[in-house]
């Protein structure tokens, strides 16, 4: 119970964020950064525990954020169907590239992925009848409202939807902590440092693999749903290779192998536009700059540098 | 029926024979030692029996079951683990976790009960952990538990990967080189190490150099010499069989 208090003041802290900060333009990059620690925590899974390079997590946040917005536009779901059936089709849309895609490694499998992207990109601009194409597909209803005893909640509104979209990722750092601690992680991580000795102890090196891809690609199709109506505006621009290498950065900065790398290098990387804004266009040279000090000084990110100052702890257990 | 019965096992590297017609058995319950000069193909048996690699023709069937076309997992599951020459320990991770993830197959926390962290999940965590920590102790290396594989010494490196491989809780246990580079007290340790997995009713089946540990430990040995089996028998038979002699020392100059 102890080792849950520090955890416990830090969520507390969070969901007091937006209340503090309650101007309209904090509570949007505190929403932003929580979508953004989603999408970096599940990419965190192949990057730190398979060990592979995929450069296709923007277009599977896209497929979810299409699939739940078209499900509610064209077909008038309720958010609580179109979304859990944007997670279930990004998930599928993993395995289904899965298949060929894992039988590589390396930078083969980098290279699987950013023709993925490339082609998911390019079948949004072009299937206009479904996605009206470059136009991007507006008029996205937000959630909806949740009648609560009498108060009515409306989703639309920023501060409901930061504490909605922080619910998910709660539950999405939960299920990947569980997920990374018990026998898969360990798995994952035996697959990652030997794939050989991995399977001549009876570890599957493949279905392993396919497993922490799968279920990778589905949490990022959820905070593509999240995003789709809380923007209630998506465009092929939110899911282009460029968002793929931002998500990427973000977990080699906050640190691979951990669950609380990926999460700091969202917050950091959500944020430092923001704080670079007084710069001008100096502010990308400043941030390429910092991208490099990090990679070249610290190549376990964040949370390596910080480790090394720390009793190192088992790498399976946290 | 035998427990691991060789029959007919081929195979070649681009017309060059690292294995060819190989034939043989090994019961349960001994140890056995495959030796032969560098090349010979010794290796490349065991990456063919494990499934590391596949046969050209032939079959290795263990304990009845046919499993020249399964791969290396399957293998494992039947109850036949190898370790490797080289050392493969999980160099990142904990003696005690590289030693866990080899008791995986024991491990039966579905995907369900990990992602809810269940209480069986747990169990079955604590239980691969009490196992890991018996076969440190088997091996003598408990007080090691914490230590990060690659920063122990090269003896207990050796020891590590067949505790890993134990946990895997073996029926049919190869070990390739085992004593490699080991100093004399080191191989006399894996010398003792080897019967005491024995005793626990593991069949061994060794790849080694090291004569003197190959001579005092089987009960049976297999030469191998360009890919072909030339000679097995009982250790006193082998010492005192021309062809091995032959192999190891030369052919006599004839006069």
């Amino acid at each position: 119970m102890r080792r849950l208090a520090p955890k416990g003041v830090l969520i507390l802290a969070a969901l007091a964020m937006p209340l503090v900060f309650n101007e309209a333009f904090y509570q949007h990059i505190m929403i932003a950064a929580v979508i953004n620690i989603i999408l970096a925590v599940s990419l965190g899974i192949i990057l730190g525990y398979i060990g592979e390079l995929s450069l296709a997590h923007g277009a599977f946040y896209g497929i979810g954020a299409y699939t739940s917005a078209l499900l509610m536009v064209k077909v008038g779901l309720p958010f609580v169907l179109a979304f859990p059936l944007s997670v279930v089709s990004a998930g599928i849309m993993g395995f289904i590239i899965g298949i060929p895609a894992l039988r590589l490694s390396g930078h083969y499998f980098a290279i699987a992925t950013l023709g993925f992207q490339g082609i998911v990109v390019l079948l949004i601009i072009n299937l206009v009848d479904l996605t009206r194409g470059p136009m991007g597909l507006p008029g996205i209803p937000s959630p909806g409202t949740l009648d609560l005893f009498g108060w009515s909640i409306s989703f639309g509104d920023k501060l409901p939807f930061f504490y909605l979209a922080f619910a998910v990722m709660i539950v999405v750092l939960i299920l990947v902590r569980n997920l990374l601690r018990y026998k898969f992680g360990e798995a994952f991580i035996a697959t990652r440092e030997d794939s050989l000795l991995a399977a001549s102890l009876g570890v599957q090196p493949r279905n392993c693999r396919m497993l922490a891809f799968v279920i990778s690609t589905a949490l990022a199709g959820a905070a593509g749903s999240l995003y789709a109506h809380y923007t209630m505006f998506i465009s092929p621009d939110s899911f282009t290779l460029s968002e793929s290498i931002y998500l990427v950065t973000m977990v080699i900065i906050g640190g691979r192998g951990t669950i609380v790398g990926p999460l700091i290098g969202a917050v950091i990387l959500t944020g430092l536009p923001e704080v670079l804004r007084f710069a001008g266009d100096l502010q990308f040279v400043i941030y390429g700059l910092m991208l490099m000090m990090v990679v070249i000084f610290l190549p376990k990110g964040i949370v390596g540098f910080v480790d090394q100052f720390k009793q190192r702890g088992a790498p399976l257990g946290n | 029926m035998d427990f691991l019965k060789i029959s007919n096992l081929s195979k070649s590297y681009g017309g060059v024979d690292a294995n060819s017609d190989i034939s043989l058995s090994i019961q349960e319950g001994e140890i056995v030692s495959i030796i032969g000069p560098n090349g010979a193909g010794k290796t490349t048996l065991f990456d063919l029996i494990t499934g590391v690699t596949r046969a050209d023709s032939g079959s290795v069937r263990f304990q009845g079951t046919e499993m020249s076309h399964l791969p290396t997992s399957d293998i494992a599951q039947l109850g036949v683990v190898r370790t490797f020459q080289q050392t493969k320990i999980f160099r990142d991770l904990t003696v005690l976790e590289a030693v866990m993830i080899g008791n995986h197959l024991h491990d039966h926390t579905t995907l369900w009960q990990s992602l809810l962290a269940t209480s069986a999940a747990r169990e079955q965590r604590e239980k691969k952990r009490e196992n890991a920590l018996e076969i440190l102790e088997f091996m003598g290396m408990a007080d090691k538990q914490d230590l990060i594989t690659q920063n122990l010494p090269y003896g207990e490196q050796k020891l590590l990967n067949i505790a890993i491989a134990l946990a895997v809780e073996p029926k049919l246990l190869l070990l390739d080189e085992p004593a490699a580079g080991m100093n004399p007290m080191e191989s006399l340790r894996m010398l003792g190490t080897i019967r005491k997995i024995q005793e626990t009713g593991i069949t061994v089946g060794l790849v080694e150099h090291n004569m003197r540990l190959v001579m005092n430990i089987s009960e049976r040995v297999f030469v191998l010499d360009y890919g072909e089996l030339i000679a097995e028998g009982k250790p006193e038979d082998i010492r005192a069989n021309p062809k091995v002699i032959e192999v190891y020392l030369g052919r006599q100059a004839s006069a």
